[in-house]
This record gives structure tokens, sequence and C-alpha cells, in this order.
């Protein structure tokens, strides 16, 4: 059929050189519509000779499938085209801040008690809690210290009201995480190994006191606990606290409720001014300890001649300052915005002993 | 307690440098504190001479002198008015640090004529307050010699703690005893000593039979005659200085020097000024002494005193009276060395608010078989520094017993301290701590001396072996672990609180943590400051009572930081609040406080004002992440801290509140200086039942594959219907298909009104439907959806909007 070349060509030129989705449908119409050229011509062959149909069918068959799919080809290269110039018409300023969000945060003495759980608790310890308003049984009796006792002045107690006529000796705030000691061996016996954290009060406050400030009490009783083994306990803690290893010095010492007491030191560097923890030649004071009083463990009725096992109390925000830098404990109570987002802890920055 | 190096030199012969001594005390428990070594202070300075002093040319009060030093002949300005030609003098050079200015000086011109240095008072040097110009040293003293070794001043000074179990370490001997145990020398024994009386002491001692058997079992006293108290020696002043007394008289001196060389208070009376005898009684309430303090105290006849015929003239234990105090006209005393009570002391003291280095020592207990000796002692020092002539002893009472024994296990030792210390070993450190050991039918019996009262029973034994043995020389030992894998350690209790605490934090509030007691008018306005709740000693009146509630110091907290120019904040904390003053009236609470705004401005317009949907979205988030139930009442029934139109509960039925939350009440914000607006809540994690049991396993997932339908309501109903009886009669219309329903708008007020009538509101709500057993027909969806209109009519009144 002729000019059929001339056709392809010119409606090709058409379809290429349609500029957007309205002309190049435009252009379809024109040639593959209904009344399109090439749709009339299609038409035409019903009036052709057999012979002529044979040739002329298939090459407009192939013509308008070829312009079918160049139409289909120049739409999507359109499309892209109008989808490119419209992401450029959509461009923003991203340096622009996005809505705000706020970040919360823990608070850094529950961040270290969460720490000193995760750890102890690989050694097999539990947590136990007691009341923060106690009994002056629990507080000191029952921690051999009666109520003449030096060591009782030496408290700086709170002590809560009492109705006149209520004759009971007042409670106090409790003044150390101990009398949970007690509490726990009484109510479920030995052997034990716990750790409690929590709240004690002592009426003073200056630069480094707080009438309010934490404690973690550590204590482990069996058949042949030793003093021995509390070093080693105190040192296990230390290494995967500070994440390397802390030599202790232990200093005799006394408390009531202990004997023998100690003190312990760790090592640390006061190096240019700095503290540094593990290293160099200087110790510093971090906590308490001794063996249990036969006395003590007599109050929680357990038997001290079958049983035996060590205690040791330390401060969490104590540790917290050695580990995070807080200069002032006083800081740890204010609740200053701009103290608790420095010092806190992301939410899900759980501490835990692997990885 | 404090003491010089020499001093504690006169009871251990030792070999051991500074250092060791320092090292050792510390190691057994007598934990140096500090050190003052006077010859590091005051090292650098030297002897000078002044060869020649002329009048500065410009200042009619300085000088202008030539000086001999260490350096060579130096110009130095000097504005003492001593400062005078031929005199020996201490010099500072430039670049040495003056303690007592706290300066370090420098070649300068002082009114234009150049100064080498600067020769010193004694004031400089803080060996004294005397500064009327400058020392001024003896002709012996070399030109170009240290100071301190001219002066004698090098001798340490070292204060060490005393733990309370250790009253015998209250004394320079004793430390030396401890000293010596450690193996660092050899403890010189105390000097047996003896003087005679020649008369019979004039007053008499008798103890009242009501201090006989306790307060004041023994009294010894003694009157020595024709003293002269006047200044003590150099050597006594010198050594009571180091330690920070200050030289009186020699009588007072000596006492004080027994009480801390020896441990062994005593007591001076002018006898000449007691009418009468002594008698050693209880106080009769009333009664009142002038003591040397120069205070008056009022006796409230609980306390131990020492009276003669005019009335009470000492406290027992504690302090003297100044009417029969000592003074320099004194010539006749009466030397008391007694034994008190500790309890008793420690009492009397504490009410009197005395705090002296007499009843320090009583309270803790002093060794009463000393006493005898004491006064032997300090009677042969008096007759020494003072003169005069010594009565017999006068002795009232007996020697209190304190002899007793405990059996020593030596294999126990070694398990408890974990540590092998040989039975020998063992032995030796009592021993030469001054214990009686005895070995019996196989066992060993310990005998305790009399100067150890806090020993009462073998674990104490066991201290001191440990102590004394080293506990540096410890070894760690490894402790076993279960077998298998760990159990969880945590209660629910304590899992839950870690939960919230870190849940709330995710939802962007910041952790505090506060003190747990509060002023009594913030605890008032959260329901508290009830007196059960009061503190009997508050440390000020801003910590008076233990909380009611978390929020009011969350509330002073935001108040703070406010001021500090945080408008916007958002805080929380998990602890403990009180509704009593005993030990089980403990509640843990968490609760939060958002204030201002949810942001700072912004480009998008994202920031709103907080209201009480947040602090109930708070709430809620909570306690689901805590496993509360999903199904909680919320009544409009929140406590009068909260807005009373803006504040409800969530809880499990009208008894068991979960959490209470809502916009603050302006009130409250005004009280405590917040800028409002502040909503709040507080979370009851008492009260929110734990899950019946651990069980992992869940019910199957039922989905069905059926499209899910839509389908919106618009409901006119009174403005006071709550929403959620809406949606809880939409739910109920079919329970089978309706999956959901929620509220996506709410039109009330005056315009509202003007559409829908007066107290009108319109409410919508979308209803989702889900089928499971084939895909919805519109007659179906028509059927339900008459239903849910048929339910919140029958159920609120509400028509559908038009």
């Amino acid at each position: 059929m002729d000019g059929l070349a001339e056709l392809k060509q010119k409606w090709t030129d058409a379809i290429e050189a349609a500029a957007d989705e309205a002309a190049l449908e435009e252009v379809r119409v024109a040639a593959l519509g209904k009344k399109g050229e090439v749709s009339l011509k299609m038409r035409a062959l019903g009036a052709m000779s057999p012979e002529e149909r044979q040739n002329a069918g298939p090459a407009l068959n192939a013509l308008k499938t070829e312009l079918t799919d160049a139409v289909l080809a120049r739409r999507a290269v359109l499309a892209e085209a109008a989808l490119t110039a419209r992401l450029q018409a959509e461009r923003v300023d991203v340096t622009l801040p996005p809505r705000p969000r706020t970040e919360g945060s823990v608070h850094p003495v529950s961040q270290v008690t969460d720490e000193v759980i995760a750890i102890f608790a690989d050694l097999g310890y539990a947590v136990a809690e007691g009341p923060q308003v106690e009994t002056d049984w629990y507080n000191f009796d029952a921690l051999n210290i009666p109520p003449e006792h030096p060591a009782r002045q030496e408290h700086d107690t709170f002590f809560m009201h009492r109705e006149p006529g209520d004759n009971r000796p007042p409670h106090v705030l409790r003044t150390h995480t101990s009398p949970v000691q007690i509490r726990y061996m009484e109510e479920h016996g030995v052997p034990c190994r716990i750790i409690a954290p929590g709240r004690v009060y002592r009426a003073d406050y200056d630069q480094t006191h707080t009438p309010m400030f934490h404690q973690v009490e550590g204590l482990c009783i069996g058949d042949d606990v030793s003093m021995a083994n509390l070093k080693w306990t105190l040192e296990e803690f230390f290494a995967a606290f500070f994440g390397r290893e802390v030599k202790t010095r232990f200093r005799a010492s006394h408390f009531p409720f202990t004997e023998p007491s100690a003190e312990v030191d760790i090592q640390c560097s006061w190096e240019g001014g700095a503290l540094k923890i593990g290293e160099g030649d200087d110790w510093l004071e971090v906590l308490g300890s001794g063996m249990v009083h036969p006395k003590v463990l007599a109050a929680a009725n357990v038997d001290p001649e079958r049983y035996q096992g060590f205690a040791f109390g330390m401060g969490i925000d104590r540790l917290a300052m050695l580990k995070y830098g807080m200069p002032d404990l006083r800081a740890f109570f204010d609740s200053d915005l701009r103290w608790l987002r420095h010092y806190g802890f992301a939410a899900l920055d759980v501490p835990r002993t692997f990885a | 307690m404090k003491f010089t190096l020499s001093w504690l030199k006169d009871h251990l012969e030792t070999e051991a440098t500074l250092d060791e001594i320092l090292e050792a005390l510390t190691d057994l428990g007598l934990e140096v504190e500090e050190v003052v070594d006077p010859s590091a202070r005051l090292g650098a300075f030297t002897v000078g001479e002044v060869l020649h002093a002329e009048p500065h040319p410009d200042a009619d009060r300085l000088r202008v002198c030539r000086v001999l030093t260490a350096a060579g002949e130096k110009q130095v300005v000097c504005g003492a008015p001593n400062a005078r030609t031929g005199i020996k003098v201490v010099v500072a050079q430039p670049g040495d640090y003056i303690p007592g200015i706290d300066t370090t000086i420098q070649v300068g011109k002082i009114r234009g004529v150049e100064s080498h240095g600067m020769m010193l008072s004694e004031r400089e040097m803080e060996i004294s307050d005397e500064h009327d110009g400058i020392i001024e040293l003896g002709a012996d003293a070399v030109v170009g010699a240290r100071y301190v070794d001219y002066a004698g001043k090098t001798d340490p000074v070292i204060e060490i703690a005393i733990t309370p179990n250790r009253p015998d370490a209250l004394g320079v001997h004793g430390i030396a005893r401890d000293l010596a145990a450690r193996g660092l020398g050899t403890l010189r024994p105390v000097p047996e000593v003896s003087v005679p009386g020649t008369f019979d002491s004039p007053i008499k001692v008798t103890l009242d039979a009501s201090v006989r058997d306790r307060a004041c079992p023994l009294f010894l006293g003694r009157t020595i005659r024709g003293v002269r108290n006047g200044p003590s020696p150099a050597w006594l002043q010198d050594r009571l200085r180091a330690i920070g007394l200050r030289p009186i008289s020699a009588l007072v001196d000596i006492t004080n020097y027994m009480t801390h060389d020896l441990n062994r208070p005593l007591h001076v009376f002018d006898a000449d000024k007691v009418e009468g005898d002594l008698l050693v009684r209880t106080a009769i309430a009333g009664e009142t002494l002038e003591a040397l303090d120069d205070k008056t105290y009022t006796f409230d006849g609980t306390e131990t005193v020492i009276a003669d015929a005019s009335g009470v003239e000492s406290i027992g234990g504690v302090i003297g009276g100044a009417p029969t105090g000592c003074t320099g006209e004194t010539v006749n005393v009466f030397l008391e060395g007694a034994y008190f009570d500790p309890v008793l002391t420690a009492q009397t003291g504490r009410k009197l608010r005395i705090a002296s280095d007499a009843r320090y020592r009583f309270e803790r207990g002093i060794d009463p078989e000393f006493t005898p000796r004491g006064i032997e002692i300090a009677t042969q020092m008096i007759l020494e520094l003072c003169g005069g002539e010594a009565s017999a002893v006068v002795t009232a009472g007996a020697m209190p017993q304190t002899a007793r024994f405990y059996p020593l296990d030596s294999g126990r030792v070694s398990s408890l301290v974990g540590m092998n210390i040989a039975e020998h070993e063992q032995i030796r450190i009592l021993t030469a701590l001054g214990f009686g050991v005895a070995k019996e039918h196989g066992g060993i019996e310990v005998w305790v001396p009399s100067w150890r009262p806090d020993v009462q029973g073998s674990a104490d034994l066991v201290e001191e072996i440990a102590r004394v043995a080293s506990l540096s020389r410890l070894e760690s030992r490894p402790m076993g672990r279960a077998p298998g894998v760990a159990k969880p350690i945590l209660t629910p209790m304590q899992t839950r609180e870690g939960t919230v605490r870190r849940t709330l934090a995710g939802l962007g509030l910041n952790e505090c943590v506060t003190y747990s007691f509060i002023d009594r008018a913030a605890a008032e306005l959260f329901g508290g400051g009830a007196q059960a709740t009061a503190l009997a000693n508050p440390i000020s009146t801003e910590m008076s009572h233990m909380r009611p509630d978390l929020l009011p110091a969350l509330l002073r907290a935001a108040a703070r930081n406010q001021a500090r120019g945080f408008a916007d904040l958002g805080l929380f904390e998990v602890g403990p609040a009180w509704t009593g003053g005993e030990p089980d009236d403990q509640l843990r609470l968490a609760a939060g406080l958002r204030v201002g705004h949810s942001g700072p401005r912004d480009p998008f317009g994202a920031r709103r004002a907080h209201d009480v949907y947040d602090a109930r979205a708070d709430a809620e988030t909570a306690l689901a992440a805590i496993g509360a139930p999903d199904r909680l009442t919320v009544t409009a029934t929140a406590p009068g801290w909260f807005h009373p139109g803006r504040s409800g509960v969530l809880g499990l039925g009208p008894k068991t509140p979960l959490a209470a939350f809502g916009e603050l009440h302006p009130a409250v914000l005004r009280a405590l200086d917040v800028q409002g607006p502040a909503v709040a809540f507080s979370l009851f994690l008492d009260n929110v039942p734990m899950p019946r049991k651990a069980q992992a396993s869940r019910p199957p997932l039922r989905v069905s594959d059926y499209q899910a339908v839509e389908r919106d309501f618009a409901f006119v109903v009174d403005a006071d219907t709550p929403a959620d009886a809406i949606l809880r009669a939409a739910k109920g219309a079919d329970k089978q298909l309706i999956d959901a329903v929620s509220v996506f708008d709410v039109f009330a007020g005056e315009k509202a009104e003007a559409q829908m009538g007066a107290g009108k509101k319109s409410v919508a709500i979308a209803v989702r439907l889900q089928p499971t057993g084939g895909t919805l027909t519109d007659k179906q969806i028509e059927a339900v959806a008459d239903k849910v209109v048929a339910q919140v009519k029958k159920a609120t009144g509400g028509t559908l909007r038009g």
C-alpha cells in the first residue's frame, strides 16, 4: 500500500513532538482515534480487493501497533518529565528544623540503680526492699545499735512525730538500707544473696551532704561465706561497673552490725586534677562492709552458729558521681532541666550485663 | 583525736618512719584524717640578721634594712616597729608562700625602694595571733639555718578518726599499744607511780544511794595543798597547742594532758571554794550550775552531779563548775578521779548540749581500773609543776567489775575472715593488745582488759585479730554460681516500677528525684500535712512533712525551671509517698506533669497548649505498659487539687483508682508559683492488679478476609452527655459486627447551640464493621446503622443530626 512509510513517519514525528499529555492525546486521536487517519485507512480495507487487503491489512495493523507503542512510550517519557517537574516544584527547605519532639530522660540515680541491679543479678542477687519510715528496732536495735550506743548519735537521725500518750519509741526515717537485711532474713530465711537499693535519710545538709540520698545494701549469707568472698564480690562489681579492673583496699573499721568491719577504698588517680578510677596510686573510700555480726543474725532469727556471711553498703549517688562526673550531690535533687538533660539517660538505655 | 609524733614516741619505742606509722594507723582502723607537718609549711623560712636599719626616705613608719640571709645580704623594707639593727629575725625569700597572709612574696618596690624578701611575725607564720612586730630570735640563732630547726617546730601533728568502739584509743598510750601489736615498735609501760599522802584529806566524798550502783560506782580524790598555779612549762603548752587546746594554767593543763595522754579525764576543784564535803548524787530538778564554759545549766533531776554544802559544783563526767574552778590564786586543790556510767553520761551531755573532752570519753567508756594509778600520776605531775603536798587518797565506792572472758575458736577466725592466721599469731595479737589468753580443756579462753568495754563477745575478738593481722593481706576468693540459666531476680512490682519509669521517659518526660519530705502548706494542698506524717526534727520548714503525693515537689521544680526561663516542660517521678507515719503507710506512686506548651513555636503551627487529654494519654500509656486491664472506668471524680471540670480518674470501679489525671487547679498553681497551663497525673502502682498468672501463650488471632466497612454518625445530644456513653451504646449495638467505635468530632458551644438548640452539642463517631461470614450487603449495613442509632437514642436521648 502506498504512502504507509510517509504516514508512519508523519505520525511518529507528531508523537515525538507532542509536548505534553494533552498534545499527545490529540495526536493519538488524530491518528488512531475513531476518525483518525490510520483508523480511516483501516476502515477503507473493507473496500479493497482481497489481494490488496492481504497486503494492506497486516501493514496497517503493524503501523497501528507501532504508533500505539510510540504513544505509550511517549506518554511514559512525558509522565516521567511531568513528575520530575512536579517534584522540582515541590522542593522544600530541608534545612528547616522539623516539628519539635521532646526527648525524655531517666535520672542518673535510677540508671545507676539499674546498673547495680544488673551486675548483682548476674552474681545471683535478688532485690529486696523495706519501708523508709522504719521502727527504731529495725533501724537500730536489730542491727546491734542499742539505744544509748554512741553510733546512734552519729547517725543524725530524723524522727517521726509521736502523739502524746503514744509511748512507743518514735519511728525514724531509715538512716541506712541495713534494716532490709533483718526484714528479708525474717521473711525468707537464709542462705540468701540480696541487694537492697533505696532512699535513706540523715539530718545533714552542706556542700557534700543532702538530707536524703541513696544507698545499696548487699547481704550474702551461707555456710562458709568469708571476707575473702566479699573482696572478690566487690572487685567483680567494680570491674563490671567501671568497665575496668579496679583494685580494692580493705581497711579495718567498726560498724556495730558487722564484725570484723572494713572500709573499702578503690584505686584511683587524681593526676591533672581529674579523678580516674582504676589507675594510679591513690585510694578513694567508697563503702563500709564486714561480716554480719552474730547478734544481727540472731535478731533476724538466723542461727549464728550455723550461718555466716557478709554485708556492705555503698552510696548510689556517689557511684554515679564517680562514674559520670557530676560534681555536686545537691544538684541530684534540684530537678534543674539543664542538669536532667545533660546527665540523664535515654529511655531505652537499659543497663544489662550482656552486650 | 590529735597527737604529735614525738608525743607518740613517749609511749612507743620505734624506728618506724612517719609514713609507716600513718599507714599502719589507717590499716588498724585508726583512720588518719590529717597530718600537719610544720616543717613542710614553714620549712622555707630561715634565720637572718638585720645588719643595718634606717628610716625609709618617703615613709615615716617604714624602715629600710640590710639583712644578712641564707642568700647573702639583701635589702628588705619592713613596717614593724621593732625592726632594728642587730636583731636576729625570720626571713622569707621572694617566691616563698606566707601562710598567714596567703601570699607568695615577690621582689617589689615599696614607696620607691626595692625590697627583696620579708621579715615575719608569728601571725604571718600562723604560730600565734601575735602581730605587734617581727619575731626576734635569740642571739644563738645561726644565720641561714631553717627557722623550724632553730625553734624545734618539726613535730608532725597527726589527727585520726576514732570509731565509737575504741575508747582505749582516745589516749596516746592506747594508740601506741595498737602500733606495738602491729609490730611497729615496743610499747613503753606507763610508769608505776605512788605518792604517799602526808595528811588526811579535809574534804571527804560520799556516794549517794542514787548513784552508787550505776551512775558513779567509784570516786577517788585527794587534797593537795600549797600549790602555785602559774603557767605550765613550755613543753606542755606546746603539746596542748599542737592538738588545738589553749594552755590555761598548770593545773588545768595537767588534767587536759592526762585526758589526751592516758585517756584519764580528771577534775580539780579549788579546795578553798568547796564548802564542806562532796556528795555525788542525782541532781534535784530545778538546781542550777554555772559551768566552766560560762553557761548556766538547769537540771531536770536525772543528772549525776557532785555537790557540796552550798549545792551542785560539778556535772559528773561532763564539766566542772565555775565557782569552784581553779584560778591563778588557787593554793589548795581537790583532785577528782571517778568512773561515770557511759549511757547516763551520754544522756546528760546530750540533754544539756555540752560537748566536752570528758563527756566524749566517759560516754564511750574509760578504763575504771586505771583510776587509782591515774590519780597518782596526776598527783606527781602537780607536785612537780606546782609544788605542794598531797593528802592520802579518799576512796568512795568500789571498783566496778569488768572481768569477763570469751571462748576463741581459732578455726572460726580463719573461716570468717577468709585468711589463714595461725593460732599462735592470734594469741600473740590478743596478748599484745592486753588480753589475757588461757588454753583451757582444749579450748582458748580470752580475758578482756578493763580498757576494752566494747569487747562483748567472741565476734569482737575476731575483729581485733583481723585488724591487727591486717585486712590488706586479704586475697579475694571467688564464689560459686548457681548452675543453669539465672532465675529472674526482680519482683513483678520492681519490674513494674522500671517499666513505668522508662515508658514515661519515652513519652518525653524528664525524670526527677525529689525529697521525700515537703513543706506543710504544699502537703496540705494535696491532702497531706497531718501530724502523723510530720518529722519531729525537720532540717527546715521546707522539709517538714512526708509527702502525700509526688506532684507538689514536681510543681515546685517546674516553678524553679520556669524562673530559669523554661516555660514548657514535662517532669515525672517514680517513688514513695505516705498516707501516715507508720512503716506500712508507704505508697508506690508515679506522677507526671506537663506545663505550658507541647514545644517551642515552630513553622508548622504544631505547638499547642497541654490539656487534660495529654495527661490522660500519659496515664493510659503508662498503665498499658504495666499490663493494667484495658477497660477502665473513667469518672470525673479526681481529687480537689485538679480542675473540677477538667479532670478524671481511671479505675477498676470507684474503690480502686489506678490513676488520677487532669488540669491542675489554678489555686494550687498559684500557691506553688507555677505559670499555667499545667496538667498532671498520678498513678497508684499498688492498685494495678498483677496479671493472674504468667501465661506466655496468647489466644489465637482471628482475622477476617472480608472487607471492613466504616460508617460515620453525628448525634445531637445534651451538652453534658459524656462521649463515653455514646461510644458504649454504639459499640453494644451489634457485638458481632462492630469492631471499633471512635469519636472524630465534637461540635459544642455557642455556635453549636445556635444550630441545634440550647443545651445541645453534636458528637460525631466512626463505627467500623468487620464481617466474618461474608461481604456485607447494603441492607445489612443499613440494619446495623439503624441499631446504632436506636441504641444511642436509648442510652443518651441523642438523635441523628440532620
